[in-house]
């Protein structure tokens, strides 16, 4: 399935109605976590990054998206495949990087490690690992903001597989039930794991749901970062107004392995180039070029200072202190 | 004969009672797509092609499929189910606790439920979620067989005896001892390939295994564990200790006819297992042999778990957390000299 989606109108207002460095923030953040990403995949491959990956390339105008919709005290939720959802929220990449390599500077000690990314601080609960297991998570956060009476919002990332878990359904309702302030967000990429969604769904059309447990949901480009912006925005808009929850579901696709070496035999070839052709870093690019007051130049000096800054930070987590036999047993209780 | 890791073991035992009988199925995430891994760690891998329609893909949907799969035992089917990781028991238990276990007996002995469920566990790398040592939560519940294997030669003939049983039977198995190979190898693997005879058998369900003999002290462990305890009395015995080694492998029912008979030979005991000590299933074993030998122990029974902590990720922790040679070497040596 190649969904064909009409180009949306918000999308473009955003494009030429937005402030020049606001865009290239955003192309920024989308070369940051491409960049990242290919940098922790040839640091796992080359066997000097211990435990396993779930990566995101292909998909970072998700994250980046939703994120740059939300304030910094908004939270969001995350699951095994989330160091895109990281970066977009504010975490560093030394912090980051320092977690995969299990220092003790890491955002989580060394204790969590990719799966598990995150930072009260910066708005990121550690990733839940168990699919769909951030959905009910999330909606008591909400919950929480509603009670005490806080504006903040949560936005609840999650897979296409997780559709199909108990958890999706009771959260959802839940959160439809009191209108709470969720934006939940479904990063449809086609596969759960090696599993294709139409092998899994009757009905493949995510968005759908939202409308069996009566409230707004939403189909939009995962891959166009503005439209992705413009939706989050409502979204975003609606919850603080109490009008929560909403649901987005971005079409979109993994590039890469589902985990570790997975080489992708289950994606069929002539889908992966169609995919490809709709890179969101590309096709970003294209857009802002129409703006002409944008240049190559401009582009690829972005690249550039990501490039180093990532370079650099690989060097010092690499020699970044480990924890020592001691930490094993704190943090256990509060 | 032929030599073959769990993996491969599992799943030859796997096609010759898909073979045998025609009301064995399989059902799990990620089992049989084409193109795919035959499961998390490729044991289900070629299956599908060779069973059509009998290699069952579903949702992510633990409570689900397990559902499913308890319901169609019910109806006369021999489901052999398997989460990916045995973390996500815990959303699977309802079914099997609340129905698989208790059907029989709710039903005054008139439900049958013959299903198989596999589980992989063991810490390896992946942080708190896809960890943790699952035994403990099941072994307490009456209904469920338990059975952990540590070599390929159990894996093939206990997975053969828990599909020919009538009740559900949950199989654990370690992610470090598949033997998986190519993009699913592990890292820090240990090899438990077994020679695997050619002709049909099976390996009981409830006794456990004597894997070296000794007279000095007792070293019970399961899965991993296992290898581990065999590799310290190894270096043990070049220090004059002799170490009698069982593989407890079957954990619920525990076979104290046995470990019985190992303890009143040795009168010493050191338990291993991977897990938080606190509610292990080591308390169990200990709590068992008070009850079947306590007048031949001649030293308190000693216990070498995990602490009690989540899983942790990163490498140093982890090896922290999981028991090791040395530190069951110790143990032993402290023992022994008491
Ligand atoms: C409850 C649970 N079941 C199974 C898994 C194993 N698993 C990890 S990721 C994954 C696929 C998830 O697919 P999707 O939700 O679409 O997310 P994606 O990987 O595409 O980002 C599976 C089956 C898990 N982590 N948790
Ligand atoms: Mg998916």
């Amino acid at each position: 399935m190649n969904p064909t989606l009409s180009p949306s109108p918000a999308a473009a207002a955003l494009l030429r109605g937005s402030d020049r460095n606001i865009l290239l923030g955003l192309y920024e953040k989308l070369v940051l976590i491409r960049e990242f990403e290919e940098r922790v995949k040839f640091l796992f491959l080359e066997g000097t990054m211990p435990g396993t990956i779930h990566q995101c390339q292909g998909q970072e105008a998700t994250a980046v998206g939703v994120c740059a919709a939300l304030r910094s005290d908004d939270f969001i939720t995350s699951t095994f495949r989330g160091h895109g959802h990281a970066l977009a929220k504010g975490l560093g990449v030394q912090e980051m990087l320092d977690e995969l390599f299990g220092a003790s500077t890491g955002c989580c000690k060394g204790k969590g490690g990719s799966m598990h990314m995150g930072n009260m601080d910066r708005g990121m609960v550690p990733g839940i690992a168990i699919v769909a297991g951030g959905i009910p998570l999330a909606a008591g956060m909400a919950l929480a903001f509603k009670l005490q009476q806080r504006p903040q919002v949560v936005a609840c990332f999650f897979g296409d597989g997780a559709v199909a878990e108990g958890a999706f359904h009771e959260g959802v309702n839940m959160a439809a039930l009191w209108n709470l302030p969720v934006v939940l967000v479904c990063e449809n990429n086609l596969y759960g794991a090696s599993t294709r969604i139409d092998k899994v769904m009757k009905n493949p059309c995510v968005a759908d749901r939202a409308a069996a447990y009566g409230f707004r949901g939403e189909t939009v480009d995962g891959n166009d970062v503005l439209a992705v912006l413009a939706a989050a925005q409502r979204a975003v808009a609606e919850c603080r107004a109490g009008q929560g929850p909403v649901l987005l579901e971005l079409l979109t696709y993994r590039r890469t392995g589902h985990s570790r070496r997975d080489a992708c035999h289950y994606q069929p070839k002539d889908e992966r180039e169609a995919w490809f052709a709709r890179d969101p870093i590309e096709r970003f690019a294209a857009q802002l070029a129409e703006r002409g007051d944008v240049t190559p130049a401009d582009l690829a000096a972005i690249r550039a200072r990501v490039e180093q800054q990532i370079a650099a930070a690989v060097a010092v987590a690499q020699r970044a202190p480990q924890p020592t036999l001691a930490d094993l047993t704190t943090d256990v209780y509060a | 004969m032929k030599r073959q890791g769990i993996a491969e073991a599992l799943r030859d035992g796997i096609a010759e009672e898909m073979t045998r009988d025609p009301s064995v199925f399989c059902i799990g995430e990620d089992i049989g797509v084409p193109g795919g891994w035959g499961g998390a760690f490729t044991v289900t891998l070629g299956l599908a092609e060779k069973f059509p329609g009998r290699i069952i893909d579903t949702p992510i949907a633990e409570l689900g499929f397990t559902g499913v799969a308890v319901g169609a035992a019910m109806m006369g089917m021999r489901p052999i189910a398997d989460v990916q990781y045995g973390d996500f028991l815990f959303l699977a238990s309802d079914q099997l606790i609340n129905n698989a276990a208790k059907l029989r007996y709710m039903s005054g002995g008139t439900v049958k439920v013959p299903l198989v469920m596999r589980a992989p566990i063991g810490a390896t790398g992946r942080g708190s979620q896809h960890a943790q040592s699952m035994e403990r939560y099941f072994t307490g519940v009456p209904g469920l067989k338990v059975v952990a294997v540590s070599t390929a030669y159990d894996a093939k003939g206990m997975l053969k005896a828990a599909v020919r049983d009538d009740n559900p039977v949950m199989i654990f198995e370690h992610k470090l001892l598949y033997g998986s190979k190519g993009a699913r190898a592990e890292p820090g693997a240990v090899d438990a390939t077994s020679e695997i005879p050619d002709d049909d058998y099976v390996v009981p369900l409830d006794r456990a295994v004597v894997r070296r003999e000794g007279t000095h002290v007792t070293i019970l462990g399961w899965l991993l564990m296992a290898h581990f305890a065999q590799a310290a009395a190894a270096q043990l015995a070049a220090e004059g200790i002799e170490a009698e080694v069982i593989d407890v492998r079957s954990l619920s029912p525990i076979d104290y006819e046995t470990i019985g008979a190992s303890v009143r030979k040795t009168g010493r005991v050191v338990i291993v297992e991977e897990g938080p000590k606190t509610g292990g299933v080591s308390a169990e074993i200990a709590a068992g042999i008070m009850e079947h030998c306590a007048d031949s122990l001649q030293a308190p029974v000693t216990r070498v778990a995990s602490a009690d902590v989540p899983v942790p990720f990163t490498p140093i922790l982890e090896n922290a957390y999981r028991p090791d040679v040395p530190r069951i070497v110790a143990a032993v040596r402290q023992l022994v000299g008491s």
